[in-house]
């Protein structure tokens, strides 16, 4: 079934009869040549990039809840490529760039909208690093405008520009950085993936590894086992507690972040703007909500809802930011469990069982990375070598003291 | 969340700052053999749990202690808190 305008038409024509569901419902098949863990983002986009470009056959997601029910239907829906290490700044340009021929490529509406990114500076110092930065990212083949305090009031004039202790001083903007609708992105490669005969098996929880001889040959499920050649795991906040089924611990821990949706309210704010003093940062929906949010809880959760504290901090920063939004009353809240690296960054690499793949480590960032990171994984798994942008992300880079701190933070996940 | 604070009694979390693992108060024998792979584990690797869990809170904003608490991670229960200084020389 493919989507067009005139299939639209002759739809609303017959009484919307025609629309079938997207993608079929598939039993376990006993053995797959390759088996992806999680049906999020990065696996259904891992899935879909094995399939097209590397060509590989009998592959399976299995994801224990529904399609789409983690992070990636969680998230505040934010992609950009302006990132400062040469560890990851190509890597999520080549994601921007899959974003920009996305909704192309699948055919289907994931409501891509590049409509900036302006990152706000309130000291001279701010401005000095987001100089640096901006022309790192021009650097790896990104766009990047350093702003000043007149250009950025001529974009947002709401903005508190007299605040005393935070006067705006500027802003990075990227323009070709954006929005794109969450799970729309999930459904899109989950359909992608489906019609070249992945089979997506949805309550499919896997519950511990076959490995023999140091390899792996499958994997226990709550729908029985399945014994599969490969198996990647992208199963984001439950990362520890799957490797931990093969044996291994890892450089992660899992915490709450929480998001924020507003009522409807008349289109203001165009694009994605972020507080630099705080943290903070805003969008608004084509709906006419506000969605913004702020830091992780800080401490280890799996409860995929956070508590009033972070709540308080992200009302002040956004009251701080764009007094205005007092005004505005909080419809929603929600909470999803990020995987927490200890220097802030990606992991996709080989592990020590042979055969087995792991793609972890995204933190509050991995809506961005979703095509790059299912792209640079299926390289992986296919190739047996990583994806020339994703040559960072190793495991031992943390024992060989290689790490991408982009923050300079340390190994304290909650400071990232 | 309220943790039992075993001296000043029940204290919003919010008083507290958050490091992470109770075993880091287990430092390794800078000069043992092994010595780099065990702090590399020790820097970096953690069991991160979905339930109980023992982790080390910092009372910044009270009287300065570092506590070692219990809490479940799936549901927030805070079911104990002691002064981590007692769990070290207890030993673990
Ligand atoms: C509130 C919030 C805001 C965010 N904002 C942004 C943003 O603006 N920009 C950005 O780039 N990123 C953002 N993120 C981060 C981003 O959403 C995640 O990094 C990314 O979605 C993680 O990859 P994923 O989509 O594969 O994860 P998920 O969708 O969580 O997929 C993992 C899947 O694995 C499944 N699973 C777990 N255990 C098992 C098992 N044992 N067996 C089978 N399946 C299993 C889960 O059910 C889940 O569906 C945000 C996250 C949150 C929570």
């Amino acid at each position: 079934m493919r989507f067009s305008g005139f299939r639209i038409i002759a739809e609303a024509l017959t009484g919307q009869k025609g629309w079938r569901p997207l993608w079929r419902d598939p039993d376990p098949q006993p053995a797959y040549d390759i088996v992806i863990v999680g049906g999020g983002g990065h696996g259904l986009a891992t899935a879909y990039y094995l399939a097209t470009v590397f060509r590989q056959a009998r592959i399976a997601v299995l994801e224990k809840g529904w399609l789409g029910s983690g992070n990636i239907g969680r998230n505040t829906t934010i992609i950009r490529s302006n990132y400062l290490l040469p560890g990851n700044e190509p890597f999520y340009e080549f994601s921007m760039k899959l974003w920009e021929g996305l909704e192309q490529e699948l055919n289907f509406n994931a409501m891509v909208s590049q409509r900036g990114i302006l990152n706000l500076c309130h000291t001279d110092a701010q401005r000095d690093a987001y100089r640096r930065r901006g022309n790192a990212m021009i650097l790896a083949g990104a766009d990047a405008e350093l702003l000043g305090p007149d250009q950025v009031r001529a974009m947002y004039p709401f903005l508190n520009f007299g605040n005393a202790r935070f006067p705006i001083k500027g802003g990075l903007l990227q323009r070709r950085a954006g929005t794109a609708r969450h799970d729309g992105v999930a459904w899109g490669y989950a359909r992608g993936a489906d019609l070249r005969g992945v089979d997506l098996i949805q309550n499919c929880e896997v519950t511990g590894f076959r490995i023999e001889g140091g390899r792996v040959r499958g994997v226990e499920t709550s729908r029985g086992y399945i014994a599969a050649g490969k198996v990647g795991v992208a199963v984001a906040g439950s990362s520890s507690r799957v490797m931990a089924q093969a044996g291994m611990r890892l450089p992660i821990e899992s915490h709450a972040l929480q998001a924020f949706v507003s009522e409807g309210l008349k289109r203001s704010i165009d694009g994605v703007i972020t507080f630099g003093a705080g943290h903070f940062y805003i969008s608004q929906s084509d709906k006419g909500g506000l969605v913004f949010g702020g830091d992780i809880d800080g401490y280890n959760s799996y409860a995929q809802r956070g508590n009033l504290p972070v709540i308080e901090d992200v009302a002040e920063g956004g009251m701080a930011l764009m007094p205005a939004l007092g005004r505005a009353r909080v419809l929603r809240i929600w909470g999803g469990i990020m995987d927490m690296s200890m220097d802030g960054s990606p992991i996709i690499d080989r592990t020590s069982v042979e055969g087995l793949y792991l793609n972890a480590g995204w933190c509050y960032g991995g809506f961005k990375a979703t095509p790059a990171s299912g792209y640079a994984f299926a390289h992986l798994i296919a190739t047996g070598t990583p994806h020339p942008t994703a040559t960072a992300y190793r495991l031992d880079r943390f024992a060989r003291g290689h790490l991408i701190d982009e923050k300079g933070a340390g190994a304290q996940p909650n400071l990232h | 969340m309220l943790i039992p604070h075993p001296l000043l009694g029940p204290r919003d979390a919010q008083e507290f700052t958050y490091l992470g693992d109770a075993s880091l108060i287990d430092r390794p024998d800078g000069m043992a053999d092994g010595a780099e792979a065990a702090f590399c584990d020790y820097v970096y690797l953690r069991d991160n749990p979905a339930g109980v869990h023992r982790e080390l809170w910092f009372h910044e904003f009270g009287d300065r202690s570092w506590l070692v608490v219990t809490r479940n991670t799936v549901t927030h229960e805070i079911l104990g808190a002691e002064l981590a200084a007692d769990v070290a020389r207890r030993g673990r």
